[in-house]
Formats: structure tokens, sequence, C-alpha cells
């Protein structure tokens, strides 16, 4: 494997059994991503958009194939390994932001620190997450005080904090209207251009991928185009 | 994650639900105060009895006629001679003193309140033996014995129904079966023990009793001997001299006793295994009611899970391990039952203490012991069932995968 690439699949195969009827989500999907690369994957709902970025993000384990990121073979490791992969190496944001209700902001982007077992200097990093993304002045607010764009800033802090190997994110702009949407992409993309980490979005939003230096797109659980 | 972290975020997701942390804490907390109060009782109940039984004196042995074998017949009675030989320093070392008795209920009249009451003939050992003392006057003494004299001594219970009062009733004259008695004194208060009241009785001389209340077939015949052995371990060897005297002069053949020798210590290794096992029993009514708070805590925490389906795919796309997610979720529960258990404690004792009052004020004396092994116990018990119950949902949390629990609405 060439070290350039941070994202290497061969021939992935993914296949749910729905009840008695075996249903590809994936039939035989390979392709590359480049360290520092932006890439959108795109494809209609049903095209296994949602199953590819399962696997990358390593939430998911494929059926059959080879899945290499950052020179880790982990197409089979164990639940727990799982964890421990996506705890270094994948920074996710969702549509919905996901953070937890409950906390603060700056507790919520400490979490994968904490998982991560770190134990001193947590507090400091999750700041310097915070101020990368422009809510140094925000970090004691409670999500339910946030606007939706400053709630997914927070979750791209979080995404960030471990500097992650590829940051995965499922339609980033989905939840949000077009202005803030497009601050939210130029914060991406800006974080991809200042720490050169690989960044994939799943969209279906053709705005979006425009931006991205290349498209991955699905249909019937194959590649389109590449 | 540290144990601290993992204990503030608990509370913090706990007190998220306060109505319903609290409805489930309050299942815990009927549990363990139950089983607090209920011990307390058992043990209350225990310590009164057994300190009844030693105020006794835990070094007395009864003896009285009658072997423990009904088929034993012709047994012969207990009399003056033997109650002598017991007190030979050389055929029964281990004894310091004997007290022959004659016990009776008669009735005995003044004014006109009259009542039946047990009436003892005693003699001056009987006051070192049963550690009487007065309120006023004086003991029966060897003189009045000689004399046969015509004086009683008499118990607060009795005093309260002949005179509505308790003293200054020394030189008064009762009659006893009709003939009149001198009051000598009065006996101080013993309160109730495990045979009845002692307060209910009068003392009269042995010889006076013999010669006019209570008669028996045999000359000498005496019902009962209280004997005092040197000290509380002295009892066996005691109760084998008795023993030994009595068959020598009895000539009963072995194994064939016409005489019983009863010890304190036989009674209160019976009465101590009664309360024991009236513990066991009332613990153990509580113990479910801990168990049912217990299926409160699973249900709940079943609900808790289902609930934050969501935030456990988020934590473990985080980076969660399995381990990380089940320690989330028995913290929760732990803590739940811990917080119960604490609060369960303290309501539990102030239950044993209104217990201890109410009997008070009924007039028993009666006072429920917390014990720290009874509160160790319910914290330990419950901290355990917080586990237990809580290993389900806490596993089911854990085992979610993460791909199905972040798409979970």
């Amino acid at each position: 494997m060439s070290m350039d690439n941070v994202i290497e699949a061969r021939n992935l195969r993914k296949i749910y059994m729905m009840g008695e009827v075996e249903v590809a989500a994936l039939r035989g999907v390979s392709f590359d991503i480049r360290r520092g690369e932006v890439v959108s994957i795109m494809g209609p709902s049903g095209s296994g958009k949602s199953t590819l970025m399962n696997t990358l993000g390593c939430l998911d384990r494929p059926t059959s194939g080879e899945y290499t990121l950052d020179g880790e073979a982990v197409a089979m490791l164990s639940d727990d390994q799982l964890a421990e992969i996506r705890n270094r190496k994948v920074g996710f944001v969702f549509q919905n932001f996901n953070l937890l209700s409950r906390q603060t902001a700056i507790t919520n982007v400490e979490l994968p620190l904490r998982y991560a077992g770190k134990t001193s200097g947590r507090r400091q990093q999750a700041m310097e997450a915070l101020r990368a993304v422009g809510l140094e002045d925000r970090m004691t607010h409670r999500p339910t005080e946030l606007s939706g764009g400053q709630q997914q800033r927070v979750a791209i802090a979080r995404a960030i904090v471990n500097d992650p190997a590829i940051i995965m994110a499922d339609e980033p702009t989905g939840n949000l209207d077009s202005k803030v949407g497009k601050e939210i992409m130029t914060l991406l993309l800006n974080l991809n251009r200042d720490s050169g980490t690989t960044l994939i979005i799943v969209t279906h939003d053709p705005a979006v991928a425009e931006q991205t230096q290349r498209v991955i797109r699905l249909r019937d659980g194959l590649l389109e185009a590449a | 994650m540290s144990l601290t972290q993992a204990l503030l975020e608990a509370l913090e997701s706990l007190s998220g639900n306060k109505l319903r942390s609290g409805l489930t804490v309050l299942g815990i907390v009927i549990g363990v105060a139950a089983v607090i109060a209920m011990l307390a009782v058992g043990r209350g109940a225990e310590a009164s009895i057994t300190g009844s039984i030693s105020g006794i004196g835990t070094n007395l042995l009864f003896v009285f006629r009658g072997g423990q074998d009904r088929s034993i017949r012709n047994t012969r009675p207990i009399t003056l001679g033997d109650a002598e030989a017991l007190t030979d320093p050389f055929a029964a070392p281990s004894i310091v003193a004997v007290a022959p008795i004659l016990q009776a209920n008669r009735e005995v009249s003044y004014g006109g309140n009259r009542m039946m009451v047990e009436v003892d003939g005693i003699t001056p050992d009987y006051f070192d033996v049963r550690n009487y003392s007065l309120t006023e006057g004086e003991f029966i003494t060897q003189e009045h014995l000689l004399g046969r004299a015509s004086v009683a001594l008499i118990g607060p219970g009795v005093a309260d129904t002949l005179f509505d009062r308790r003293d200054g009733i020394v030189g008064e004259t009762i009659r006893i079966e009709g003939q009149p008695f001198r009051i000598l004194g009065a006996l101080a208060s013993k309160g109730g023990g495990a045979f009845g009241s002692e307060d209910n009785v009068i003392l009269v001389p042995f010889t006076t009793a013999q010669a006019r209340l209570i008669r028996r077939s045999t000359r000498d015949q005496v019902d009962l001997l209280l004997v005092q052995a040197v000290s509380g371990d002295a009892v066996p060897a005691a109760s084998e001299e008795i023993a030994q005297v009595l068959r020598q002069r009895h000539r009963t053949p072995v194994g064939a006793d016409d005489f019983t020798v009863f010890t304190q210590q036989d009674l209160l290794t019976t009465f101590q295994s009664i309360t024991g096992i009236l513990t066991i029993f009332l613990g153990g009514i509580a113990g479910i009611s801990l168990l049912v708070g217990g299926i409160g805590i699973m249900n709940i925490m079943l609900v808790s899970v289902t609930e934050r389906t969501r935030e456990i795919g988020l934590r473990k796309a985080l980076g969660a391990r399995k381990r990380d997610i089940l320690i989330q979720f028995l913290t929760e529960s732990s803590l739940l039952s811990l917080i119960g258990g604490i609060i369960g404690i303290l309501f539990g004792w102030l239950i044993s203490f209104a217990v201890g009052r109410i009997a008070a004020a009924s007039g028993t004396a009666f006072t429920p012991i917390v014990g720290a092994d009874a509160i160790a116990l319910a914290t330990i018990f419950s901290a355990a069932v917080g586990l237990f119950f809580g290993i389900y949902p806490a596993n089911r949390a854990a085992s979610l995968e993460p791909v199905e629990a972040l798409r979970y609405e």
C-alpha cells in the first residue's frame, strides 16, 4: 500500500439478511483516497451510500473484502478494536449534530479524549479544538443554548479534538439553512487546508459536492464514477 | 474513564429525570428501611428477653422435684435437708448460697382491696441470691425465721393494688388468707421479667409459710431451691455437684433422677435461638421488599437504555468500548440503590426509634437496637441489588450495534 493513501478499499461487499432474503448493499466496491484529499460520496437513497460510510467509519464490518485505514487492516477486527480505531482515527460529524444535550460544549468535545483514556490535558485540548471552530466564547453553553450552526461547530470540534486521520461528515449541512451551511462547509474546508486532515462528506447536495476535489458516485451497490 | 468521572456523569444523568429517579430510589428506601427496622426490632426483643433473664443472675440454678423423664414415679420431694446438704463446702465447692422456697398463690387483702398473689416463703439467703433491694423497711432476718414471725415484704405491684401508693406502707397490717401480717418492708421494682411481672409478689419467712400459709404433705418439703454458683463459669460444675448430692440423698438409680436442675444458661440459650429465628424471619420478609425495589431499578434502567439508544450509539461512534458503556449504566443503577440504601438506613433507624418510643409509651421497656452489622448488611445488600439488577440493562446497552443505535429514532 502506498503511504499516500489514507483509505484503500478492495472489493467491499456487504450483505444484509432481511428475514429470509439476502440484500446486497455493497456489491464489490474498490477505491483509494489519498491523504489530505477532500472527497464526497453521492448516490440516491438505497445506493449503499450509508453502508459505505458506516464501513469507512469503522462502525460496521464488510461481509467480505479488504479495507485499510491509515495503514491498519480493519475489516475483521473485534468490536472493541473497532471502537479504538474509531476513537483514534475517525472524527464523525452528523446531520443532526448528536451532541449530549445535558453536557456543556466543552464536555461534549472532551468525550473522545475520555474514551481514549487521557487523564490530563483534556480540557486544554478541547479548548483548542473549540477555538479552531471559533466557539471559544461558548465553551460552557449547553447545546440547547446554541444555534444549529454553533451546535455543528461543537460537533466539528469534537471530531477534530483527537487529531484523527479522516473526518467522516454525514450530510453536515442537511439540517442548516443555506447561509449557515456555507459557513460550515467553509470551516470544514479550512480545517482540511490547515491541518491536512482527510475529509469525506456524504451528501446528496450537488452544491456541497462541487466544493470537493473528487466525487465518488454509488448506484445499486456499485461504483459509478470514482 | 475514572471512577469520579463515571460517578459525576451518572449523578448528572439521574438528576436529569428527578421524579423517575426518586421513585426508583423510594423502592430501595422502603426495602432497606424495612430490613433495618425489622432486624432492630428482633435484636431489641432478644436483648430485652436475655436482659431480663440475666437480671435474675446468670449464676443461678433452679432445683425442683420431678425428673425430665415422665416415666419416673414415686419421686421424692426436695427438702430442707437437701438444701442443707448443698451448702456443704466439701460436697459442693462451687455453690455459694442455697435459698429454699415455698411458693403458692394466696388471697391477700387490705381494707376492701383483695387480690390473688404469689406468696413465697423464703430465708434470708434469698435476698443475696436474687439481688433484691428495698425502697423502705428491712429484710426478713434469722430472728423472724426462728420466731415464725407474721411479717411480710411486699412488691410494688401488690402495693399499688392494695394501698394505691408505694411508700409509707411499712407497719401497715395486711391479711394473707385472713391472717394478719405486719409489713416489714417494700421491695424495689424489678420490672417485667421472662416469667411475668416480678413485682407482684409477697415474701414471708419460710417457717411462717410452712406452718401457716403453705402446707405440704411431707415435713420440711421445699417447692424450689434457688442455688447460687460461685460465678457464671462455675454453673456447669455447680449443676453436677447438685446432681451428685441429690442422687446420693434420694438414692435414685443412675439415669433416673427424680429432680431437675435448670440453669439460667439453658433458658438464655433457648430464648436466644427463638429470637434468632424471629429476627431471621422478619429480616427475610423485609428482604423481599428490597428485592422488589431491585426489580424496580431493573425496570427503570431498561427504559433508560431504550430512551438513550442514540446516545449509546454516539458514544460508541466516538470510541466507547463495550466496557465503557457497561460501567456507565452499572454506575447509574448502583448509585440509585446506594442512595436508596443510605436514605433507607436513616429511615429504618427512625422507624426503630419510633417503635422504641411507642413501646415505652405503652409501658413496655423495649428498645430496638440498630446494629452496625445490620447497617453494613443493608448497605452491601442494596449495592449488590443495584449491581445485580443493573447488569442485564447495562449489558443490553453495551451490546447495541453502533450503526443500529445511531439510526434509532
